[in-house]
């Protein structure tokens, strides 16, 4: 995983609650079986109307997604994620993410942000009053600056220790065979099996 | 302290648990299908890694196939290519799979239960939120990405976070005509699309003691639309009835010693929720979504809110944008709707109980002129087992289309969709913009209401079906 430590970039106000992944994007970009070539398909659908906000020209080259509460509800797609990354996008800030989306961001090196919703509210303002405003989102202070926002946010030790590093998690737990094996020599007996091999 | 049945689940998995770090959880079962695993599979072959535990994983294929000639070559290149990689994929690492024209094949959450395989105290994983339909047995399952999806193929654990527990109690009876889908479309509009989050819910009280094991499944698929980590209901003698003698069950001596321990599978009488949420089953009635997202529903009986009536702003143009997006305006009853498609089927309404739920509302009567009704099996067994009960023929007679086992219009990966406009009364679990086509417009419903719906041509409940038998003058 690309490891992630402070970025700095314009905003896309997307004032919208509840954006679940089928809107992020539809369900027939899913029968790609690679995890790159997905930025068309980011928001398909909201993106045929000229007025919608990745369409307008102010914020072309933006790299951090402002987005309501409930951002990625619904289906487990991780391709939601690459669609995100593969656009441009470098972080999403909400005031609340569905679970599995943000499990599943966290594991690509896309940093979800929690702000409370005052915050969220102050960043839309500022952005589309000046589309031409930065705004830094450093991992390592755990802050979000922008010009009148200091806003300092929580990550688990741990998710924040593995996004700065860019570990692969696979090779973490790997580490653990003994203690995988130790538990496995253990289980049931009555435990299900899917076949005998 | 007492532990509640989440927890015991929890704790009985734990690999490693260290300070400051998230719990290493043991997977008992990871079940896989061709839309989230083609990249994880991918990686293990990058990293050159196997596949941990083969006969701890199943895969069938349910998202992209068709329902229609499913002896021919798939029409869709890119569905074809899809399939394609899952059967190579598991051939070459030795998984289990139940492709297109196996009996066992079916939509992934029916096919688990319906082998036996998905059995109490468990954890169960898979690339699909719906995995929370497996918590009916008192498993802990929950959805995963891709990336966990992989990593759970090489060393069959995740590293997990702990989470927060969460009681449903849902006192009383369900009243005549209600249905397990009416009480959890009614749940998540009481708690939100966001409400579970953080979350695992337990199911729990007098009206969920009496539900059968299929509309147990129907509750805890939909969690996830609350939110929700995972839901779960404590195994009891119903569990262990429906579990018995199945294939991949446990036998002999394995059951009784499986049972002893299931039945230590309960919430502990001084264990401590962080929340509880009381519900009053014979408060309850026929419920419909009228809006965009899970949690935008209401009674049958009632009439499209009022945006201007939410206090929350976010919710007020959440309301606003889904009316919009719905063509219907604040006010209007919600029997008033004309619907042009109804869907039967999915992993939250496609098992057998659904179909002969939906076939005895139909018996005699016919669809309405106005609609196109799709009845999909939720695997090749419910298929059988429908068809050796003739409601097939129930659903055919009536002017219904039987079509063969997947998910179908649930999410329109195949060719079932809804065209731009179109407006659906599905029994499947999500309302989103486009999400059974591009433009189509779903109301979300029990297989009781689909079918008076498909009759009547509005959405219906069943109970105005005999209004209007009863209003029939005798001898006409």
């Amino acid at each position: 995983m690309e490891a992630f430590t402070t970025h700095t970039g314009r905003v896309v106000p997307l004032r919208r609650s509840n954006v679940d992944t089928d809107q992020i994007i539809p369900a027939h970009w899913l029968k790609k079986v690679t995890r790159d070539g997905f930025e068309d398909g980011l928001f398909e659908a909201w993106r045929k109307d000229p007025e919608f906000v990745l369409n307008q020209p102010a914020h072309s080259g933006a790299t951090v997604l402002v987005a309501g509460s409930d951002f990625g509800t619904g289906s487990s797609r991780e391709h939601a994620v690459w669609a995100l990354q593969n656009y441009g996008f470098k972080a999403v800030i909400s005031s609340r993410f569905a679970d599995i989306f943000r499990g599943n961001s966290l594991k690509n090196g896309l940093l979800t942000v929690v702000l409370p919703p005052e915050t969220v509210e102050r960043l839309w303002e500022l952005t589309e009053a000046d589309p031409t405003v930065e705004v830094t989102v450093d991992l390592v202070e755990r802050k979000v600056l922008a010009p009148g926002v200091d806003a300092a946010f929580e990550l688990d030790e741990n998710a924040r220790w593995r996004l700065l590093e860019g570990l692969d998690d696979i090779s973490l737990t790997l580490r653990e065979a003994d203690s995988i094996a130790e538990y496995e020599a253990n289980r049931p007996v009555h435990k299900p099996r899917t076949q005998t091999v | 302290m007492g532990r509640t049945l989440a927890e015991k689940v929890w704790d009985d998995h734990v690999v490693r648990r260290a300070e400051g770090e998230p719990d290493l959880l043991y997977i008992d079962l990871h079940l896989l299908h061709e839309v989230t695993s083609p990249q994880a599979f991918d990686g293990l072959r990058k990293s050159n890694r196997t596949v941990r535990r083969t006969d701890l994983t199943l895969a069938t294929e349910d998202h992209n196939t068709p329902t229609l000639d499913i002896d021919k070559p798939i029409a869709d290149p890119v569905s074809r290519i899809q399939l394609e990689t899952l059967r190579k994929n598991c051939a070459d690492f030795g998984v289990r799979l139940h492709p297109l024209g196996d009996v066992e094949q079916g939509v992934v959450h029916v096919v688990g239960p319906q082998l036996g395989l998905t059995q109490p105290g468990t954890t169960v994983v898979c690339g699909d939120s719906h995995t929370s339909t497996h918590g009916a047995f008192g498993a802990l399952a929950f959805g995963i990405g891709t990336s966990q999806v992989e990593h759970v193929l090489a060393t069959q654990t995740l590293p997990m976070s702990p989470f927060r527990t969460m009681a449903i109690t849902v006192n009383g009876e369900l009243p005549e005509g209600v249905t397990a889908k009416d009480l959890i479309l009614a749940v998540i509009a009481r708690i939100g699309t966001g409400g579970g989050q953080g979350y695992v819910l337990e199911y729990r009280g007098e009206a969920i003691e009496k539900l059968s094991m299929e509309a147990r499944m129907t509750i805890c698929n939909m969690s996830i639309e609350a939110g929700a980590r995972a839901g779960m209901i404590a195994p009891d003698e119903t569990t262990f009835a429906y579990l018995r003698g199945r294939e991949n069950a446990p036998q002999g001596e394995d059951w009784d010693a499986a049972v002893e321990y299931w039945k230590t599978l309960r919430t502990d009488a001084d264990a401590v929720f962080d929340q509880e949420v009381v519900i009053e089953a014979g408060e309850l009635a026929p419920f419909v979504t009228w809006g965009t997202n899970p949690g935008q529903g209401a009674p049958l009986s009632a009439s499209v809110p009022d945006p201007a009536t939410f206090e929350d702003a976010g919710e007020r143009l959440a309301a606003e944008k889904a009316l919009e997006y719905m063509g219907l305006s604040a006010g209007q009853p919600l029997r008033d709707v004309a619907v042009d498609t109804v869907f039967v089927g999915s992993c939250t309404n496609g098992r057998i109980e659904d179909l002969r739920a939906a076939a005895e509302v139909l018996q005699g009567r016919t669809v309405a002129d106005s609609i196109r009704m799709l009845v999909v099996p939720g695997s090749v067994r419910v298929s059988l087992e429908a068809v050796a009960e003739g409601l097939d023929k129930v659903f055919t007679a009536a002017g219904a289309e039987w079509r063969h086992a997947g998910c179908s219009m649930c999410l329109g990966m195949n060719p079932d969709q809804l065209a731009p406009g179109e407006r659906s009364a599905s029994t499947s679990n999500r309302n989103f913009e486009g999400r059974q086509g591009k433009g189509g417009r779903t109301h979300l419903v029990s297989p009781q209401v689909a079918a008076a719906t498909a009759v009547l041509g509005h959405l219906a409940a069943p109970s105005d079906l005999s209004a209007l038998s009863d209003a029939t003058p005798a001898g006409v």
